[in-house]
This record gives structure tokens, C-alpha cells and sequence, in this order.
């Protein structure tokens, strides 16, 4: 039988081989850089002209700059890869044109690393080769005992533990694998060998014994134990697998994200790109790809949590055969950007996806709808629609098959309400951003009046990777109801502030200390917020629980699009809470009533209390109004918008009480509420407040203590910020 | 095009030329390449971004002319350009000041940025400097809030930044723009 698009890849696949493997061959050194608008902001793109300037003056026809996306570890960009031969990729944090000379001459052509600016290295000299220990908690073997065994054996062996570094990782993603389970039965241990890239699968003491002395110290890779096949994050654990930020979490929707070049289709397709979909055209039966995401547990990551599978099967069986898909792209969630990076570093990817979930619903044609605020994003996908258009992968006869599907792109122009459904597809339509009431539900009645699937970003990010390592491998990286994993945009009070992508079932705190690093500054850690506009605070005491679906809703937020904003005791929750409705406020289309008068009447109330002139019946009355603006509004902004309010009342009451009772802000955020002081005992007289005071409020004279004249003080806290005594007190 | 079939007006070849004469060839051939497209009025959103890209904000013409070329009632075209924030109506300077007052750029006290800016160029919100240099905005979370407080100028983000780090950014910015008023 032919099977026309199983050649269409197989030559894909071939030709993309050969170019790759002659780029490969020409170049030995590759250095990497991250091109992405967070990148660019920290100043990536002049790191890359220092680079290639360097590059051309030292004649050297071997290095290859490698543009990739972004990693997503925002805080410590612009991050730069050297990829020298045979030996472990090293990644440098923060790094600017003087760090890039001293770079290129010590290290890519003097072969020594610059140890002190290597990503979050403590001290110490770089260790030559690494074993990564699986210790997902959904391998069999978890837990620290073969990787500690292993530690000792090689101290028996007299193996120097400075060369040889032993580290341990978040599941690889290699457990669900069919051949995971054809293998030898028994609790099994993933081991990634860098820099050789290979993944080995550990029974028992013979294994690890086999490993030290053939791999290590042998120098031969062990077939025997070789896992049979790749897991999913393999070149992603074998780029930055040493960085603990990097290797506790596990990457399934990021995988491609900071390893390929965004805009380069070959990169795509050599990490397996369009295999899946190359499957389900072979196939041609929706029915399946639908059967393995219901399978795979799939739920919309855009906030609603709504079955992928179920969603799909409702388009398909509607009479109508014009339908559509869109994808959404709006990101309106502030403090989230985990869409924007997948949209910028892995652009094939979310095309792919949206591709496939056209050929399930029978959609003939697709929309990207991005926001106006994202110019990078916008432009990759783009390059990406018109690069798959060229090479037979969008467009008339799709890779062969005989079936026909297009994408373009809508923008968005700034209206957070976009992001729902019903009105992002008004806004497609070129009418202003309003929802309707539901139902009829899209999957009915949307775009055009036609059934339309709406998905959002991440979602379709999963996709392909579902296909790929089957429904049942994804769902088992996830939790009974909700498979997989999910992407949190790490941002506020926290250290390392990026992209964190765990299965889903992990605790917060695992998110928020072992890879976010705590809170900054030593401070004390007060709430999570997750869900942006929509959701609620997760107290530090419930810090344990577990981020899924149900129990964040259970705790009076919601999981929403994945915005993660760590507050310390330095914020007030009431003054969060008001944030957040003001942003509402702000952004209410103002089509009905309980949501626009709602809103506005409940930063009424807010103000009030913040400013001190607060009563106690004021408690009562945002309660039932945020009741009422629950129940009747139109659409999610309105019945979502309290959520923050009643979530804080609930978590923070007491903080409420303070600002009301005491007239005092416990976090002393709230300027109404607070005063400055200069304690005259540790002021030494500098006159450096008197000089930074935009009023001129505080008296004194050089040597002698000052004083702030309360009458007259803006409580702006200039004087706070720049005293180096610490001799002004916020009280 | 010299005849339009949905207007009835006997001096619309005039009207045209009118209307065409305010917007920039790449509107126009936009414009005209979607007219017979199925559902072109959805277009009408693209069509403000790129007059928007274009001239810097949507004046009264430019709507008025985007609404007969494009055949959309005027009622329409200025409901949809109020409604969404990104569509700026005023004219603005040469730099636009986006100061992010997204959730993790508010927590890391971006308050204190914007006092300092609004201070410094002696604006408030929606203003454009006397030299009109700046124009001052805000917006809600540029997507990189890892490096919070962020200020977007133009289509550059600057972050983390304290208020101290203000004036010798708005400098700058200031020798960029003398930089190319010297070249014209
Ligand atoms: C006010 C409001 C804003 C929303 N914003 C977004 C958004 O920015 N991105 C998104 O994907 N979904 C957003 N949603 C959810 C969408 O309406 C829709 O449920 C989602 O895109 C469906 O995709 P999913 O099933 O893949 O999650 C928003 C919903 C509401 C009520
Ligand atoms: S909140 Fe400011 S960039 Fe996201």
C-alpha cells in the first residue's frame, strides 16, 4: 500500500538529516545564545554582535552561533552556551560584552572556563562529566538510594568526586515509555550520562557496577542498559540537566524551548517536529487522535480546565462542516508570560498542534489570535505559518494527504476581556471585544456562526507530544483527574523569577522553594497567588498542597493560566486585592451591569479601607457584593473578578481588621496608613535624605540629626530607600 | 476602482481620491487586496494596527478614511478604535513611555518608577512631554515579568529598574532623539 505521507516525512526527515549532520561536521565549537524578548531586554542581542564580531576577528570557520528561544530563567539573562567537543555543555548567566571577550579567549579558545560566571554555580571547579539520577516521584525506583549508592561506590573505587559530579533530577519523562514496560520488570532508575547523552535504565547494584566501570572508567557506553527509547526532555536535561533550577522540573510543552532556533523549520523536524503529524495523516482517523487525548486527560490550560478531548468531539459531530480553530494567544493574566515564550522559542510546535486540531474537528481553516503586545511572538509565528506554507506542511494538500488547511494570524489590541471566548471572537470578527451569553458554546455556534474550537496556547503545545509518547504516557505524568504537566510563569517576591513546568500533583512549595528559590531577601513568605485577575492567595501555611485543578479551587483560587506571584510580608493582601480589582475594573467591557457598577463599587470599598477611613460593616458589604457580581455577571471577567477579594477575606481577615480597627497596615504598604520617623540615635547627619526629599520636608543640618516635618512629608520614602544608617523607620 | 457598487453618491470617484490621499500605500494595497474577501470586514482591526503603525495614533481622518474605503459605517470604526486600549486617538511623542503596572511589576514597586517618570518629564498618564520627545503610557505586563519592574519605550524593555536608574535612562534616550533630528 502507498503511503504518501509517510514518504512526505521520511524525505523531510532525510534532507533535514544531511543538512544538520553537514552543519554539524563544519562546525566543532557551537556557542548559543537566547533571542527572545525577555533576552533582548536583558541585552542578549549585543552579546551576539560582541560574538560574532570576536568570532570574525579570530578567523576561525569552526564556531557556530547557535540562536535559540528562551529557557525561561528570566533573572539571570542574558544566558550564554559554549558546546566544546566531548566535553559538558557550560551555560554563563548575566552576560555582557567585557564578560563575552573574556569568554572567547578563556574558554573557547584557551579551553578553560570562566568558572566564577558559569549559571548558578556555587564555587568550586566544573566537573568534567555528570550522572543524573531520575528521582521523579513517579519512578519506580525514587528517592535518593541508587544515586547515594552509587556516590559510594565511586568514592570505593578512588574515582575523584570533583571530575565525576552525581546529580539528581525530576522525572525524565522515560517511566510512562512503552518500552519502559516491555523492559525487564522491577523498580527501575533513568541515569543520563552527560556529556555522551546517553540514557541508561538501572535495575540493581550489577547495573551500577557496570555503569562506573565500563562507562567511567572504561569510557564505553554500556548497550546493554541503554534505555531502548528517547524520552521527551532528553535534549533539553542534556543541555542544561547540571542546573538544579533546570533539572527539578520536567519539560514536556518547553521542551524545545532554549534548544532549537525558533525560526529554523530543520531544527523543529530534527526533534522529531512533524512526526505526529505525519502519524495522524497516515492514519486519517480523528477518532483516534481525539481517543488518545481523552486518554492522556488533557485539560485546557488557558484556565478553565476543560476536557481537550470533550471539547474536540463536540465540534466534530456538528452538522455544520465549516468550522474552525483558533488558537488563544491573548495572555491577559498580568504576571504571566509562559504563552509568549513558547510562542517565541518553539513556533513549530504550537503550529503543529493547531494543525492536528484542525484535522480532528474537520477545520479548514485557523487563527492565531496573539496580543498587539507581543511584536516577537507575532513575527515568529509568522516566519512559521509562511516557512510550513513553502515547505508543504500548510496549505493545499498538507504533506501528501490530499487534505487542506490554512492558518493566519489576528491580533489583539489590548482588551483583556479578548481572551474569552465569546468575545476574542467578536474581536476576530473586527467588532469590538464584548462576550455573549453562553450557550450557545463556540464548539456550536462561534466564529462566523460556525462550529470553533478555541484552545489555548499551551494546550496545543501538548499536543504533538501527546501523539508522539502516547495518551496513557502523559496522563501518568500527571494526577488522577488531570494529566501532565503545566508551565507557571514564577514572578513577584521569589529568587529565581522564569518558567517552571512540573507535572501536575506538585506541591507549591517544591515550585516555589526547591526551584524558585524562596523568597528574596530572606523574608518571610505570606501568600501564592495564582490566577491572576481571576484567582486567589494560597496562604503560606497551606504551601503544601498540591497544584491541580481541583485543589487550588478548593482553596478559593483557581489554577487559571498559570501566573505564579510569590508575596512576602512585605505586601499587604489588602492592597492586593485592590490591585487586582482595580485591573478588573479597569478591563470590564461594561456590557452588563453587576460587573461594570460591581467592580467600581468594590474599589470603592477597597480604597476606603486602605486609606484608613475603612468601618467594620464595610466587611460585610464587599462579601455580598462580591456574592452578587459572582452570580450575575455576563461572562468569566465578571464572575472571576472577586475572586481575589473573597479569597484574601477568607486567607488575610485579620489584615482586613487592622486597616479598619487599628487604622494600621501590617505590612506597611498602604501610604495612608503609615508615617517615616528618623531615629536620632543612629542618624549620623550625612544630609543625604534632605538632598533626595522631593518636598524638602526634612530639617538638619550636617553631623547633627534630622527631623521630618509630618505636616509637610508626601510619604513618598525616598529617605527610607536612600538612608544608609538605617536611621529612617517606616512605622 | 472608480465606481463603488454599495455607495450611491455620484461624486464618490472624488471622495476616494480624498480618502485614499490619507493613508499610506501599504493601507491602501491592504485594503484593496481584502475587499473581495469573504468576511473583509473582520479586517478592520489589522487595517487600525497598520494606520496606527503608521502614523502613531488614529486621528479623526484616518478613521474617517478607513471607514469608506473599507465600507464599514463610521459608528463602527470609531466604536471598535475606542474600545480597544491599544488604539491610541491623540498624537504622540516621538518615544512611547510604556510603564508596566502588570502584578509582578506592581509587588517589585513599578509605583515608584512611574512617580519617578512622571516627576522627571513633569507628565501625568496619557501625556506627551513638551519637547515631545516622550509620551507616558501604562500598560499590564509586557510578558517579562521575571525582570519586573519593566518600562517598555518604544518596542525596548528596560528592566529591573529602580527609580534611580530613571533619569539616566530618559538621557539616553534624549541623545538618540537629538542624534536623528541632527541627521534630518
Ligand atoms: C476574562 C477572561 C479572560 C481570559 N483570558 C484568556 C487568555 O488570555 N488566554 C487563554 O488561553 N484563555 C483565556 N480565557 C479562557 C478562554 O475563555 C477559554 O476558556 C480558553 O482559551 C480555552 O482554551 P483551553 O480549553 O485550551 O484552556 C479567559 C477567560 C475569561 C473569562
Ligand atoms: S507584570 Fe510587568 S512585565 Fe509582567
Amino acid at each position: 500500500m502507498p503511503q504518501p505521507v509517510h514518504d512526505f516525512y521520511q524525505a523531510m526527515a532525510d534532507r533535514v538529516g544531511r543538512s544538520l549532520a553537514d552543519r554539524d561536521a563544519e562546525h566543532q565549537v557551537v556557542v548559543q545564545v537566547g533571542s527572545a524578548t525577555c533576552e533582548h531586554a536583558a541585552g542578549s542581542q549585543a552579546v551576539a554582535d560582541e560574538l560574532v564580531r570576536h568570532i570574525r576577528a579570530s578567523g576561525r570557520k569552526d564556531i557556530l552561533l547557535h540562536r535559540t528561544g528562551c529557557t525561561g530563567r528570566c533573572s539571570r539573562e542574558p544566558i550564554l552556551g559554549v558546546r566544546l567537543p566531548g566535553r559538558l555543555p557550560v551555560k554563563y548567566e548575566r552576560v555582557n560584552r567585557d564578560l563575552v571577550h573574556r569568554i572567547f579567549t578563556e574558554h573557547i579558545q584557551g579551553g578553560t572556563p570562566v568558572a566564577q560566571h558559569v549559571l548558578d554555580h556555587e564555587a568550586g571547579p566544573l566537573p568534567e562529566r555528570e550522572l543524573l539520577f531520575c528521582e521523579g516521584s513517579r519512578c519506580h525506583g525514587s528517592g535518593p538510594g541508587p544515586r547515594e549508592r552509587f556516590a559510594a561506590m565511586l568514592a570505593e573505587r578512588g574515582v575523584s568526586r570533583e571530575s565525576v559530579r552525581i546529580g539528581a533530577a525530576s522525572c525524565f519523562g522515560a517511566c510512562g515509555l512503552a518500552s519502559d514496560h516491555l523492559a525487564s520488570a522491577g523498580p527501575a532508575t533513568y541515569v543520563l550520562a552527560r556529556p555522551e547523552k546517553v540514557l541508561y535504565r538501572v535495575t540493581g547494584e550489577e547495573d551500577l557496577a557496570a555503569i562506573l566501570d565500563g562507562h567511567l572508567i572504561g569510557g564505553q557506553v554500556v548497550e546493554r542498559l541503554r534505555a531502548q527509547e528517547e524520552p521527551i526532555a532528553l535534549a533539553f536535561m542534556e543541555r542544561y540537566g547540571d542546573v538544579a533550577f533546570f533539572n527539578r522540573q520536567s519539560r514536556v510543552a518547553l521542551r524545545n524551548a532554549g534548544v532549537v532556533d525558533p525560526e529554523s523549520l530543520d531544527e523543529y523536524v530534527d526533534m522529531d517536529g512533524f512526526k505526529a503529524l505525519a502519524d495522524v495523516l497516515e492514519r486519517r482517523d480523528p477518532d483516534w487522535v481525539i481517543g488518545e487525548l481523552t486518554k492522556a486527560r488533557l485539560r485546557g490550560r488557558g484556565g478553565g480546565g476543560y476536557s481537550t478531548a470533550a471539547k474536540w468531539t463536540m465540534a466534530r459531530k456538528q452538522a455544520d462542516a465549516t468550522r474552525f480553530i483558533i488558537c488563544n494567544g491573548d495572555e491577559g493574566d498580568p504576571g504571566a508570560f509562559m504563552d509568549r515564550s513558547m510562542l517565541e522559542s518553539d513556533p513549530f510546535n504550537i503550529v503543529e498542534g493547531m494543525i492536528i486540531g484542525g484535522f480532528a474537528i474537520g477545520a479548514q481553516r485557523g487563527f492565531f489570535y496573539i496580543r498587539a503586545e507581543y511584536p516577537l511572538a507575532i513575527r515568529r509565528i509568522q516566519q512559521a505559518i509562511e516557512t510550513c506554507r513553502a515547505h508543504g506542511l500548510l496549505g493545499r494538500n498538507i504533506m501528501d494527504s490530499g487534505w487542506d488547511f490554512d492558518l493566519e494570524i489576528r491580533l489583539g489590541a489590548g482588551a483583556f476581556v479578548c481572551g474569552e471566548e465569546t468575545a476574542l471572537i467578536r474581536s476576530i470578527e473586527g467588532e469590538r471585544g464584548q462576550p455573549r451569553v453562553r450557550p450557545p458554546y463556540p464548539t456550536d455556534r462561534g466564529l462566523w456562526d460556525h462550529p470553533t474550537v478555541i484552545n489555548n496556547v499551551e494546550t496545543f503545545a501538548n499536543i504533538s507530544a501527546i501523539l508522539r509518547y502516547s495518551g496513557d504516557w502523559y496522563a501518568r505524568l500527571g494526577t488522577e483527574k488531570s494529566g501532565g504537566t503545566k508551565v507557571f510563569a514564577l514572578a513577584g517576591k521569589v529568587r529565581h523569577t522564569g518558567l517552571v513546568e512540573v507535572p501536575l500533583g506538585t506541591p507549591l512549595a517544591r515550585v516555589v522553594n526547591d526551584i524558585g528559590g524562596g523568597v528574596t531577601g530572606g523574608r518571610e513568605l505570606k501568600a501564592i497567588q495564582t490566577g491572576g485577575p481571576a484567582g486567589g492567595f494560597i496562604p503560606a501555611s497551606m504551601q503544601h498542597m498540591e497544584v491541580d485543578f481541583e485543589p487550588l479551587q478548593k482553596a478559593g483560587s483557581i489554577m487559571g493560566s498559570g501566573g505564579m506571584i510569590v508575596l512576602s510580608e512585605d505586601d499587604c493582601m489588602v492592597d492586593i486585592a485592590k490591585f487586582y480589582i482595580a485591573f478588573s475594573q479597569d478591563e470590564s467591557c461594561g456590557k452588563c451591569t453587576p460587573c461594570r457598577e460591581g467592580t467600581t463599587r468594590l474599589l470603592e470599598i477597597l480604597e476606603r479601607i486602605t486609606q484608613g477611613k475603612g468601618e467594620l460593616s464595610d466587611l460585610d458589604k464587599l462579601e455580598r457584593l462580591a456574592r452578587l457580581c459572582q452570580r450575575t455577571s455576563l461572562c468569566g471577567l465578571g464572575r472571576a473578578a472577586p475572586n481575589p477579594v473573597l479569597s484574601s477575606l477568607k486567607h488575610f481577615r485579620g489584615e482586613f481588621l487592622a486597616h479598619i480597627v487599628d487604622r494600621h497596615c501590617p505590612a506597611k504598604k498602604c501610604v495612608a496608613l503609615i508615617h517615616y520617623e528618623i531615629n536620632p540615635e543612629k542618624c549620623v547627619g550625612c544630609t543625604i535624605c534632605a538632598r533626595n526629599c522631593p518636598v524638602a520636608c526634612i530639617a538638619g543640618t550636617r553631623k547633627e540629626a534630622h527631623v521630618i516635618d509630618q505636616a509637610a512629608c508626601v510619604k513618598c520614602g525616598n529617605c527610607f530607600d536612600v538612608c544608609k544608617f538605617a536611621a529612617v523607620d517606616r512605622v | 476602482m472608480t465606481t463603488c457598487p454599495h455607495c450611491p453618491t455620484d461624486n464618490w470617484p472624488e471622495l476616494e481620491r480624498g480618502y485614499r490621499a490619507m493613508l499610506p500605500g501599504d493601507v491602501l494595497a491592504f485594503i484593496d487586496g481584502n475587499r473581495d474577501r469573504e468576511h473583509s470586514e473582520s479586517l478592520l482591526i489589522a487595517t487600525l494596527h497598520m494606520v496606527q503603525d503608521h502614523f502613531g495614533h488614529l486621528g479623526p481622518g484616518h478613521l474617517e478614511a478607513v471607514a469608506q474605503l473599507m465600507q464599514i459605517p463610521l459608528a463602527k470604526v470609531t466604536g471598535v478604535a475606542t474600545f480597544y486600549h491599544y488604539f491610541r486617538l491623540q498624537p504622540r511623542g516621538r518615544y512611547l513611555i510604556n510603564v508596566c503596572l502588570g502584578t509582578a511589576c506592581y509587588v517589585k514597586g513599578a509605583e515608584k518608577v512611574a512617580q519617578k517618570l512622571m516627576d522627571e518629564l513633569g507628565i501625568h498618564f496619557g501625556e506627551t512631554s513638551k519637547d515631545g520627545v516622550f509620551s507616558l503610557e501604562s500598560t499590564r505586563c509586557v510578558g517579562t515579568c521575571g525582570l519586573a519592574p519593566v518600562v517598555m519605550i518604544g518596542e525596548e524593555v528596560h528592566g529591573p529598574l529602580t527609580p534611580g536608574q530613571v533619569p539616566a535612562l530618559l538621557e539616553t534616550y534624549l541623545a538618540r532623539a537629538a542624534e536623528e533630528m541632527a541627521k534630518v
